[in-house]
C-alpha cells in the first residue's frame, strides 16, 4: 500500500485518515461503532454523511463480510443540527 | 474466538467497571480472567455518559472516592499507557437558593477537611473561569480546580488494551443468560456461545445488573433509569470551560476539548425503563437551559441527542460487595449516575476484596445489606 493513500482523510469532520482507520479496525475495532468511539469518525457535524460509507467498506475488505451485513451503526437525532434558539422554542415538530 | 472452558473469574459487562476490575486483577497477578460482553465494549451506559469527574460530594465516603479518583486520572495515561482524554478545568457548582448554597459550603468545609480544595467563588470570578455564563439569579458558587471530565471511550479502551496485554480474554457479542450456583457457592455462567465455570463471578453488567443478581438468586433493589443528553457543534474553546452543574437548577454542562458543548439533566417523572429513546421534550427543555446560562450558544447547532441508563440504588449509593448468600459472587452496580468517575478506584478496591486484601478505603458500608437494615446513605450532592 503507497503511504499517499493511506494519507488520505477519510472522515473530514474529525480528520482521520484512511491509515488511522486501517490500524484500528486491524486492533480488532471492527464494527462501525467501534471506530466511532475510539476515532470520533462519524461524530462530526455531518453526522458521518461524508465518511460511514467509505468506514464501512473498509470494513467489509477487512472482514470479508459482504456490505449489505455490516451494521451501519446507531443514527442519533436531529437528522439535521438545528439551532439551540430554534429547540428552545418547541422547534418545527 | 472460542469461549474458555473454565476461568478464574468471569467478568460480566466491559463498561469502565468492568474493564477497570478486569485490569485490576490481572494486575494483581491474578490469571484466566475473562470478561464478557454482550454487545461491544463500551457500548452500555459509559459510552453513553458526561464523564465529569469531580470530589466535590457531600459524603465523606463520597469525597474520599471522588478525591482518589481524581488523583487516579491524573496518572492514568502513564499507568495505562494511553490518553484516557482527561481535561481538569475544575467544577462550577451552581446555587439559585440560600439553602442549597449553605448545603455547598457545608459540603464545602467536609472537602476541605478531606484535602479537597474547593472554594466560594463570587459571580465575576466564576464568569473568569465560565466566560460564556450568565447566572445573575444565582446566589453562590463553589469551584474545585482539580475536578473536570475525561474521555469515557478511551478511558475504558485504555483499560481494555492493558488488561489484553496482561493476559486478560474479552468476548464481544457474548450474553450471559444464567449464573450458575452450588450450594451457596458461585459455580459459573451460561451464555449464548457456551458455559464457562469460574470460582468467582463479578457483576458488572450496568443498567442490567439486577437482571444478573437474579439469576445467581441475590436480590438487590437497582432500577435502571433513562438519562437524556445532547450534544452541539464544535464552537470555539474557552465558552465552558468547567463543568457547570446545579441541583437546583437542575443541569449539567462543559465543553469538551475539541469544542463541543454536552449536556444533561435529570428527566421528568424518572422514565423507570430499560429504553434508550430521546424525546422532543428534554430536546426543548435542555436548549432553554443552554440559551439561559450560555447565551452566546444561542446560534450554535446540536448535532446529536441520546440516553443512557443510569442504574439507581434506593439511596443512589453503589453496591460494591460479595454476595452473603453466594459466596464467590461479587457486584459493583447501583452507581446511580457516577459510576464513570468512580471506575479506576471501584476497580481497585472491588480487585483487593476479591484477592483477599483489605480495601485501602474501607467499602463495607457499600454492601446492599443496607438496605434491608434500613441504614441508607444520602448523598445531597446528586443531578
Ligand atoms: C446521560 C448520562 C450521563 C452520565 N454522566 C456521568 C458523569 O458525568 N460522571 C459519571 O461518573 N457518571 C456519569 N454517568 C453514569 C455512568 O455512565 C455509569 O455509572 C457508568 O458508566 C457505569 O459503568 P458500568 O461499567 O457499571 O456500566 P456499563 O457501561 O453500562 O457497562 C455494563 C455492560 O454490561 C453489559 N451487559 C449487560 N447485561 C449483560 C449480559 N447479560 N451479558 C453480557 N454483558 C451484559 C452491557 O452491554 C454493558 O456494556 C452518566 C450516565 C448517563 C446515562
Ligand atoms: S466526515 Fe466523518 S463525521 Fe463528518
Amino acid at each position: 500500500m503507497s503511504g499517499r493513500q493511506e494519507d488520505i482523510v477519510i472522515c473530514r469532520c474529525e480528520e482521520i485518515t484512511l491509515g488511522e482507520i486501517r490500524e484500528w479496525i486491524a486492533k480488532g475495532y471492527e464494527t462501525f461503532d467501534e471506530l466511532k468511539r475510539v476515532l470520533r469518525v462519524g461524530m462530526g457535524p455531518c453526522q458521518g454523511r461524508g465518511c460511514r460509507e467509505m468506514i464501512l467498506r473498509e470494513i467489509s475488505a477487512k472482514t470479508g463480510a459482504p456490505m449489505a451485513d455490516i451494521d451501519p451503526g446507531t443514527f442519533r437525532p436531529p437528522a439535521k443540527p438545528v439551532k439551540l434558539a430554534v429547540l428552545a422554542e418547541g422547534g418545527d415538530k | 474466538m472460542t469461549l474458555e472452558r473454565t476461568a478464574d473469574v468471569v467478568v460480566i459487562g466491559a463498561g469502565v467497571q468492568g474493564c477497570s476490575i478486569a485490569y485490576n486483577l490481572a494486575k494483581m497477578g491474578v490469571k484466566d480472567v475473562v470478561v464478557l460482553e454482550k454487545g461491544t465494549i463500551c457500548s452500555g451506559s459509559t459510552g453513553r455518559c458526561g464523564a465529569g469527574i469531580r470530589a466535590q460530594w457531600g459524603t465523606e465516603m463520597n469525597c474520599r472516592f471522588g478525591l482518589a479518583a481524581v488523583e487516579k486520572f491524573e496518572q492514568l495515561h502513564e499507568e495505562l499507557g494511553m490518553d484516557c482524554g482527561l481535561n481538569q478545568s475544575g467544577y462550577l457548582m451552581v446555587a439559585y437558593k440560600e439553602s442549597e448554597f449553605d448545603q455547598l459550603q457545608k459540603s464545602m468545609k467536609l472537602q476541605n477537611s478531606l484535602g479537597i480544595d474547593t472554594r466560594v467563588v463570587s459571580y465575576s470570578e466564576a464568569r473568569e473561569i465560565c466566560p460564556g455564563l450568565a447566572a445573575d439569579d444565582a446566589v453562590g458558587f463553589t469551584f474545585h480546580n482539580r475536578d473536570g471530565h475525561a474521555d469515557p471511550f478511551l478511558t475504558t479502551f485504555a483499560y481494555m488494551e492493558a488488561a489484553k496485554r496482561l493476559g486478560v480474554t474479552f468476548h464481544r457479542f457474548t450474553e450471559v443468560t444464567d449464573v450458575k450456583t452450588v450450594s451457596g457457592r458461585i459455580a459459573g455462567v451460561v451464555t449464548n456461545r457456551g458455559e464457562i465455570d469460574a470460582p468467582v463471578v463479578v457483576n458488572a453488567a450496568g443498567g442490567y445488573s439486577q437482571i444478573i443478581a437474579n439469576m445467581a438468586g441475590v436480590r438487590i433493589p437497582n432500577f435502571s433509569e433513562r438519562h437524556e443528553i445532547i450534544i452541539t457543534e464544535p464552537v470555539e474553546p474557552g465558552v465552558c470551560p468547567p463543568m457547570l452543574m446545579s441541583f437546583s437548577g437542575n443541569y449539567y454542562i462543559q465543553q469538551r476539548p475539541h469544542g463541543s458543548i454536552i449536556g444533561g439533566c435529570s428527566p421528568e417523572g424518572h422514565p423507570e425503563d430499560y429504553e434508550m429513546g430521546s424525546s422532543w421534550d428534554f430536546l426543548e427543555m435542555m436548549s432553554r437551559t443552554f440559551i439561559k446560562l450560555l447565551p452566546r450558544t444561542k446560534g450554535v447547532r446540536v448535532v446529536r441527542q441520546w440516553s443512557g441508563l443510569y442504574n439507581m440504588t434506593p439511596d443512589r449509593q453503589p453496591i460494591l460487595c460479595e454476595a452473603d448468600n453466594v459466596k464467590g459472587f461479587f457486584l459493583s452496580c447501583g452507581y446511580s449516575g457516577h459510576g464513570f468517575m468512580f471506575g479506576p478506584i471501584s476497580g481497585e478496591l472491588l480487585t483487593q476484596l476479591i484477592i483477599g486484601q483489605e480495601p485501602w478505603i474501607p467499602i463495607d458500608m457499600l454492601h446492599y445489606s443496607r438496605f434491608e437494615r434500613g441504614e441508607l446513605l444520602v448523598e445531597p450532592a446528586v443531578v
